[in-house]
């Protein structure tokens, strides 16, 4: 279609001897079709791309429905020969599922609670707030993040054990809390507020917390939503923290659950990939409904 | 930009108090703010702040978790020095954190490049590539495990097809190791790319009207324009890849445990196995330490270098 028109306009401006504008044109046209042929190729590209991206979750799916053993049997097989429950029946048989799902809800809500209710108060102390040593503190506190697990890790087993927490739910919740990461995202976001909007409140004689609960949170919106997915994703994918604070396995999470699994003699793949796929499928959704927010929070993350 | 705003707050002139009322403002001010931030730096200071002090005292002590703690002086680092495995899993995170992270950057970059032009299901394509970011480290492991498996796991069983050999992913170190950097790239490449992506829309669209006036190709387009370009947001992967990847612990604790012999041992799966599994806490404390001042080095050049500095003023 617009090749014709490129065409009839080339063919129009040759007519009325205007050459230079012919070449132009013909230029453009030329353009046009090695832009489609651009698309295509990009389109190859990025479905090839996709397609490698997307697989193991697809074999994750593929295991978890499959026979017990087939996919290691000898043959090219990408899908399963017969669509079966057993690998889900097995694992709710053998291991407390529902315990381990509940503990990851009870765990990630307190988390993402405590969490994202901290990181707003600092935040909007952090951008709104004058007081000494504010800057200093921020600094202090953005530089946590840097802090690896692994360096703190023993001292921390150690410090839950001394407060009598270890292997309890408080033991996974009150270390998993004291991030710095939201804090940031927090304090740029409130830094954008208008000024206007404060000082009128301040002016009608409302208190700082007041302005903060009654003005600026309803504003925030946004802000919250992407707080609580991130926070509450990290908190349902959190590995290491949990392994060393929990023992008995009626509180573990879904991850820790997995290894639990694994490690159990002869490992059986398919209730494995099974209890993977249980154990991902919440964040799956959340991310598939939020996905806005998700993105969001992490481009944010890296904003100068 | 933002920080003007602020900026402009605090130096808007202030009403016609009497002085001794302003101060009294500017005190209440303060208290308010340590208020609101009195309970993240509570949490802080308990979990992050001691530990950190407890960890290094623990690094100079020999402990194995009961009875009294020894005072071994710098013992604990003499050890790491004279251990072979330290060094070999000090290696294995260099070489990791060498093969992650160029391949991250450079295909996040391409990735978002791909996804910022004309293209059909533009939104599906980059819903996919983020989609590996919100499983858990352990499950992408176990998926890599299966995927990985050396007798008749899916890539052997490709490979094979194909007419090629399989590789023994498991028993050999080299292969090894390739499959958890494979499996750390999927983790990690949906974030890159939405980094870069975010840093390409900030690129006026007028820089690649001028580039290709002047005649620019598109790929001089590219190193000319589109990789300078988004420099801020390369050197923000760079330290946050740089960081993850030397403190990767769940993939390959899950995938090869370090192994096989020391092939894949790093250090965090070191530190981890000698304060947990071997319970020489000292010991593991101690190279705990060592990940941290790692780090702190990489803090330091962002640090010198970056954003952080402009944000707190």
């Amino acid at each position: 279609m617009a090749n014709t028109t490129a065409m009839l306009e080339i063919a129009e401006a040759e007519i009325l001897g205007d050459r230079k504008a012919a070449s132009l044109r013909r230029r453009r046209r030329r353009r046009r079709s090695a832009d489609r042929k651009g698309v295509v190729l990009r389109t190859i590209v990025a479905i090839v791309v996709a397609a490698i991206v997307v697989f193991p979750l697809y074999w994750m799916v593929v295991v978890a429905f499959s026979p017990r053993g087939e996919v290691f049997e000898p043959g090219l097989r990408l899908w399963p020969s017969t669509l079966t429950m057993e690998n889900f029946e097995k694992v709710f048989d053998r291991v407390p599922v529902v315990a381990w799902f509940g503990n990851s809800v009870v765990i990630g809500l307190f988390v993402t609670a405590l969490t994202v209710i901290v990181n707003l108060l600092a935040g909007y102390a952090f951008a709104r707030l004058r007081f000494r040593g504010r800057n200093a503190v921020f600094l202090l506190v953005l530089s946590t993040m840097m802090i690896p697990v692994q360096a703190i890790m023993v001292a921390q087993f150690k410090l839950v054990t001394g407060l009598g927490v270890y292997g309890t739910y408080w033991g996974v919740i009150l270390p998993a809390s004291a991030a710095a990461f939201g804090i940031f995202l927090a304090r740029q976001f409130f830094i954008g507020i208008p000024d206007e909007i404060v000082e009128a409140a301040r002016i009608d004689g409302a208190g700082h917390l007041r302005i903060f609960l009654q003005v600026v949170l309803p504003l925030c919106k946004p802000l919250i939503a992407v707080l609580t997915l991130l926070t509450l994703m990290g908190s349902w994918n959190d590995f290491a923290w949990p392994l060393i604070a929990l023992n008995d396995n009626e509180l573990f999470t879904l991850p820790i659950g997995l290894l639990y699994l694994q490690n159990q003699t002869a490992p059986d793949y398919n209730a494995i990939m099974a209890l993977a796929l249980i154990s991902v499928l919440p964040m799956v959704l959340l991310f598939l409904f939020f996905q806005r927010y998700f993105v969001q929070g992490f481009a944010r993350s890296g904003i100068k | 930009m933002t920080t003007t705003t602020a900026r402009g707050r605090e130096s808007a002139p202030a009403p016609t108090r009497p002085r001794a009322a302003r101060r009294a403002a500017r005190f209440k001010e303060s208290l308010v703010g340590w208020g609101f931030t009195a309970p993240n730096l509570v949490l802080m200071t308990m979990f992050l702040f001691v530990p950190m002090v407890w960890a290094l005292v623990l690094s100079f002590q020999d402990t194995q978790g009961f009875g009294d703690p020894e005072w071994v002086g710098a013992a604990n680092y003499a050890t790491l020095v004279s251990d072979p495995v330290f060094w070999r899993s000090l290696f294995n995170t260099l070489v990791f954190t060498a093969a992650t992270v160029p391949i991250e950057l450079a295909g996040g970059l391409g990735l978002a490049v791909l996804l910022n032009s004309v293209l059909p299901a533009r939104g599906v394509f980059r819903t996919i590539i983020v989609l590996p970011m919100v499983i858990s480290g352990v499950a992408s492991g176990m998926i890599a495990v299966i995927l990985f498996y050396e007798s008749n796991g899916l890539i052997n069983k490709v490979l094979v097809a194909t007419g090629l050999d399989p590789v023994a992913w498991q028993s050999q170190g080299g292969p090894a190791m390739v499959s958890v950097v494979i499996a750390a790239i999927w983790l990690r490449i949906g974030f890159n790319m939405i980094i870069y992506l975010a840093g390409l829309q900030n690129i006026s669209p007028e820089m690649y009207e001028a580039a290709r006036i002047d005649g620019a190709s598109r790929w001089q387009q590219f190193r000319s324009v589109t990789v300078p370009l988004v420099g801020p947001s390369t050197f923000f992967l760079l330290i946050m890849n740089v960081i993850a990847s030397f403190q990767v612990f769940d993939l390959i604790f899950v995938m090869t445990g370090g192994g096989p012999g020391n092939a894949t041992s790093v250090l965090g799966t070191y530190a981890y196995r000698n304060g947990f599994q071997i319970r020489e806490q000292g010991y593991g404390a101690a190279i705990g330490i060592v990940i941290l001042i790692i780090t702190l080095i990489f803090t330091y050049i962002q640090w010198k270098t970056s954003r952080t500095r402009d944000l707190a003023e």
